[in-house]
């Protein structure tokens, strides 16, 4: 509990991304929706006396417009500052006064408010859930504090960090008008100037019961969780939601490259290509294949990049590869690398390029792609151990706007992929035309030495 | 890498749990033919394993001037052992969906595995784990790249706040205690690193009669004996001594240090030694810390930094129990210009509670949270594992968890305040800035 991610979910989870991220858990959950609009997804597992509820809004910074970049977030954090009748901080001392734990979460696509509880007290997280969806106070006294503390993670996250800020300056050059390329903390400026209504209005067109699934994993029956839901959200009216604009990113005419200058020691080089998302489970073919992809580059210590970049030419200490692909907006393939010191991020750059060659001339072998699926079955397995993984697998696909039922298919088609359509799917979406670059070139740090001092012998009084 | 604030934490809160009745948890206990330690819990849920073998080779067993030698050992395991290369391991782990992990932090050190507990796969997966235990071939080519690729992530490490905020700490609280070395080494001292250091560390280290094997998953009673046998069959036989730690010197007297940086933001910790693994106080301070600043958005230091004021989005306070004793720690991080503030903030905090302890309501809800919450903490095979891994390096009773929130519900406000006004010296803090407005940051430094 010390580590509060009462925040987003950046880079890191991004590029964490390399094995199956929609290989979920068997698709053995129950759904209804209340007249209002609110679907309801429950998933029983029943090996601890637990429930894990999350409260997933379809509305993220996608959904932001100019000037408001982080507006998403923000809300996010103001959810927990107090109702009509539950005061500021209140929700999370209830939670915790039942044992639970409790946090949300801001992503692109969607913002999600989830506690784990001991199941007998899964009523009292949705009591609360329904009482802030409708009747947010949002007050003038606690926006000017919290949007203080928003900053303070920009910093934390953001500013402070290079390699974050090679990520944000990444997608903002990777895109032109699509809404992905504003960061999800939103611009230091835009938090600035943020005021209370601009977190008001965004409440006001989204948190809407038609706009939200309520998803409980757990040791639970579905159809008391359902009535549960019926009786804490069913009196909340829906609401006509704004009209969601696909602001579709026009073709990308050539390369693209930018530098980002920040006090660091070594370089680092990510890319970044655009690449179809999921869009239906049954009849895409390509995503699967990228998923593929990914993993026989990086699904694991065996994979090539690590094998040959980082193992056997040592040109990179570290060099990465994943494709997200459950996405409302378009999908990406992410690759990065850090050179091992003394090499320079051209040469790494032409290491990661190598092996995308590599691939785009001579495919994938058969053993390499078993191994990808080997993974792909057994994470499979090993993430129905964490209940809120799987509340926020869920999440995620229904956000997409992929059915949570079609975990199962998912890994089906995740085995039929053949080498060939590795292959093809390298060629057709490793080109240089469609690719943006960013590289970090490291700068001194102004005023200290690059060394701290030694214990006790150095400091400034 | 060196985020020692950040993963160490995490220890800390899972070893609190609390158990109704040991029949949630029925861990079984019994050793190897060689003396290993053996902690199981048979659960058929979920078709898979997870498998652990630690050893008490963690840093705090470094010597200064090979400060890393206990962390590369533990990192080149996998490098090729028994015939087998870095990529036949890398592959045939790969190969099954099997993943291959691992422990290392001050006290414990080891390997882990996660595997589908399929036939074919587990066998596979178990049999290239227990090589590369027994094995290892530690070579040379590989340990120099490693070295290469571990100085340049210090280096990085070393310019970053956060770092030097944790390092700094460390070397004021702990003195000449090698908790206070680094945990994967100095570039120095890496750099002086053999072939002939790890081959040496291991024996001494990856002892079979000190290894804790922990268990659970989709097997059953026979298999797990036979799975125990198989990891540590023919490990090192050691010396006649057992490795121990030498024992903590508490802080006779406050120490504060400011250390400018460019960052936007200052890291600031305050903190001391506080408390091993079997301390007698550990519960009341432990629960005294919920209220304080371990409790998340309930705690105090939370309360006061960053929901009263906006100073902070991260702000609290841990014990983490080792053999020996552990840190106490606050810890946040705001803007420059604030930091004065900040740290004048938590430094009242934690005064006021030492003079006065928690409430009765604050106490309360504490106990609340811990006990209701209980649960939680053993919801999923990983976390158990932990537990399992825990109780069996620090030889804690089978009966802990159930122990535990026994003994939480007796602890009184009195206990908590009589625990922290022993335990916690407000005027004998390490303070450490790092970052920061200069003139006023020195000044608070100082208070």
């Amino acid at each position: 509990m010390r580590s509060f991610r009462r925040g987003l979910q950046l880079l890191c989870a991004l590029l964490a991304l390399s094995a199956a991220p929609w290989a979920a858990a068997a698709s053995d959950a129950v759904e209804d929706k209340l007249a209002n609009g609110l679907r309801v997804i429950v998933k029983p597992d029943r090996r601890a006396p637990v429930a894990v509820m999350l409260l997933l809004y379809k509305v993220g910074s996608v959904d932001e417009v100019t000037g408001v970049t982080g507006v998403a977030h923000v809300l996010e954090h103001m959810m927990f500052k107090g109702t009509a009748s539950v005061p500021a901080g209140e929700y999370s001392r209830l939670i915790a006064a039942a044992g639970g734990r409790d946090n949300a979460f801001t992503s692109n696509d969607l913002t999600g408010y989830f506690a784990a509880l001991q199941k007998s007290e899964l009523e009292l997280a949705l009591r609360l859930e329904a009482d802030r969806m409708a009747n947010l106070t949002l007050s003038p006294e606690e926006f000017a504090k919290e949007i203080k503390v928003v900053m303070e993670e920009r910093r934390l996250r953001t500013d402070d960090r290079p390699r974050s800020l090679v990520y944000e300056q990444l997608m903002a050059a990777a895109l032109t008008a699509h809404p992905y390329r504003n960061p999800i903390i939103g611009w230091m400026n835009d938090l600035e100037n943020m005021r209370v209504e601009d977190a008001r209005e965004f409440y006001r067109h989204w948190y809407a019961p038609d706009n939200a699934t309520l998803i409980v994993v757990g040791d639970v029956d579905p159809a008391q969780v359902v009535a549960l839901a019926g009786k804490h959200f069913g009196g909340i009216p829906s609401r006509s939601l704004p009209v969601r604009k696909p602001q579709e990113e026009p073709p990308q005419l050539g390369a693209k490259r930018v530098t980002v200058k920040a006090p660091a020691e070594l370089p680092y080089v990510m890319m970044v290509f655009r690449a179809p998302a999921l869009r239906d489970a049954e009849r895409d073919t390509e995503p699967y294949a990228l998923e593929m992809l990914a993993a026989v580059l990086d699904g694991s210590q065996a994979a090539r990049l690590n094998r040959t970049l980082v193992r056997k030419e040592r040109i990179a200490s570290a060099a990465d590869a994943g494709y997200d692909g459950i996405a409302r907006g378009s999908g990406f393939f992410y690759l990065s690398a850090t050179p091992t010191p003394g090499k320079s991020a051209a040469e790494v750059e032409a290491g990661l390029r190598r092996e995308m060659a590599k691939i785009i001339e001579h495919g994938v072998t058969q053993e390499e792609l078993e191994r990808a699926k080997a993974q792909a079955v057994a994470q499979h397995v090993y993430e129905r151990d964490s209940m809120l993984a799987q509340a926020r697998q869920i999440a995620s696909l229904e956000a997409a706007g992929i059915s949570h039922r079609t975990v199962d298919l998912q890994l089906r088609k995740l085995r039929e992929v053949t080498a060939e359509q590795v292959r093809d799917v390298a060629r057709k979406y490793f080109r240089d035309d469609a690719l943006t670059i960013a590289t970090l070139d490291p700068q001194p740090l102004a005023g200290v030495k690059r060394k701290p001092p030694p214990p006790g012998l150095k400091h400034v009084q | 890498m060196f985020n020692r604030l950040i993963a160490l934490a995490l220890p800390a809160m899972l070893a609190v749990a609390a158990s109704p009745a040991s029949a949630i948890l029925p861990i079984q206990h019994w050793q190897t033919a060689n003396g290993a330690r053996v902690y199981f819990v048979e659960n058929h849920g979920l078709p898979m394993l997870d498998l652990s073998v630690d050893f008490p080779a963690g840093a705090g067993y470094d010597r200064p001037a090979k400060a890393g030698a206990a962390s590369m050992t533990q990192r080149l395991l996998r490098a090729g052992a028994d015939k087998m290369s870095e990529d036949d391991v890398e592959q045939r782990i790969a190969d099954v969906g099997a993943q291959l992990g691992g422990r290392f932090d001050n006290d414990r050190a080891g390997l882990s595995l996660r595997t589908l507990s399929s036939a074919r796969e587990r066998q596979q997966a178990l049999d290239v784990f227990a090589r590369v235990l027994r094995a290892p071939a530690f070579p040379r080519a590989v340990l120099e790249r490693e070295k290469v690729r571990l100085i340049g992530s210090l280096k990085e490490a070393d310019i970053k706040p956060d770092t030097i905020v944790a390092r700094t700490f460390y070397r004021l609280a702990y003195g000449d205690h090698p908790y206070a070395l680094r945990d994967t080494g100095e570039v120095e001292t890496v750099q002086t690193l053999a072939r002939e250091d790890l081959v040496q560390f291991h024996r001494r280290h990856y002892v079979a009669r000190y290894a804790v094997v922990a268990i659970i998953g989709d097997v059953t009673r026979a298999e797990a004996e036979a799975i125990a046998e198989q990891v540590t069959r023919g490990l090192p036989k050691g010396g006649a001594e057992e490795p121990v730690l030498p024992p903590v010197k508490g802080l006779a007297a406050g120490t504060a240090r400011t250390i400018p940086h460019h960052a936007a933001q200052a890291h600031i910790i305050i903190g001391a030694p506080g408390i091993s693994r079997t301390d007698p106080d550990y519960i009341a301070l432990f629960v005294g810390n919920f209220v304080l600043g371990g409790g998340g958005f309930v705690s105090r230091i939370m309360e006061e930094v960053r929901s009263k004021r906006g100073l902070a989005y991260s702000a609290g306070s841990y014990f983490y129990p080792l053999q020996r004793e552990g840190p106490f720690v606050i810890s946040m991080q705001t803007r420059r210009d604030q930091a004065t503030q900040a740290l004048e903030v938590a430094q009242a905090t934690l005064a006021e509670f030492v003079k006065t302890g928690p409430t009765e309501e604050e106490l309360a809800a504490a106990k609340r949270n811990i006990v209701n919450g209980f649960p939680l903490r053993i919801d999923s095979n990983r976390k158990i594992h932990e537990y399992l891994a825990l109780i069996g390096f620090y030889r804690l009773p089978l009966t802990y968890l159930d122990d535990f929130v026994k003994n939480v519900e007796r602890v009184t406000t009195a206990d908590i305040r009589d625990a922290f006004q022993r335990r916690i010296r407000p005027d004998r803090m390490v303070t450490v800035v790092v970052g920061g407005e200069p003139a006023k940051a020195a000044d608070a430094g100082a208070r």
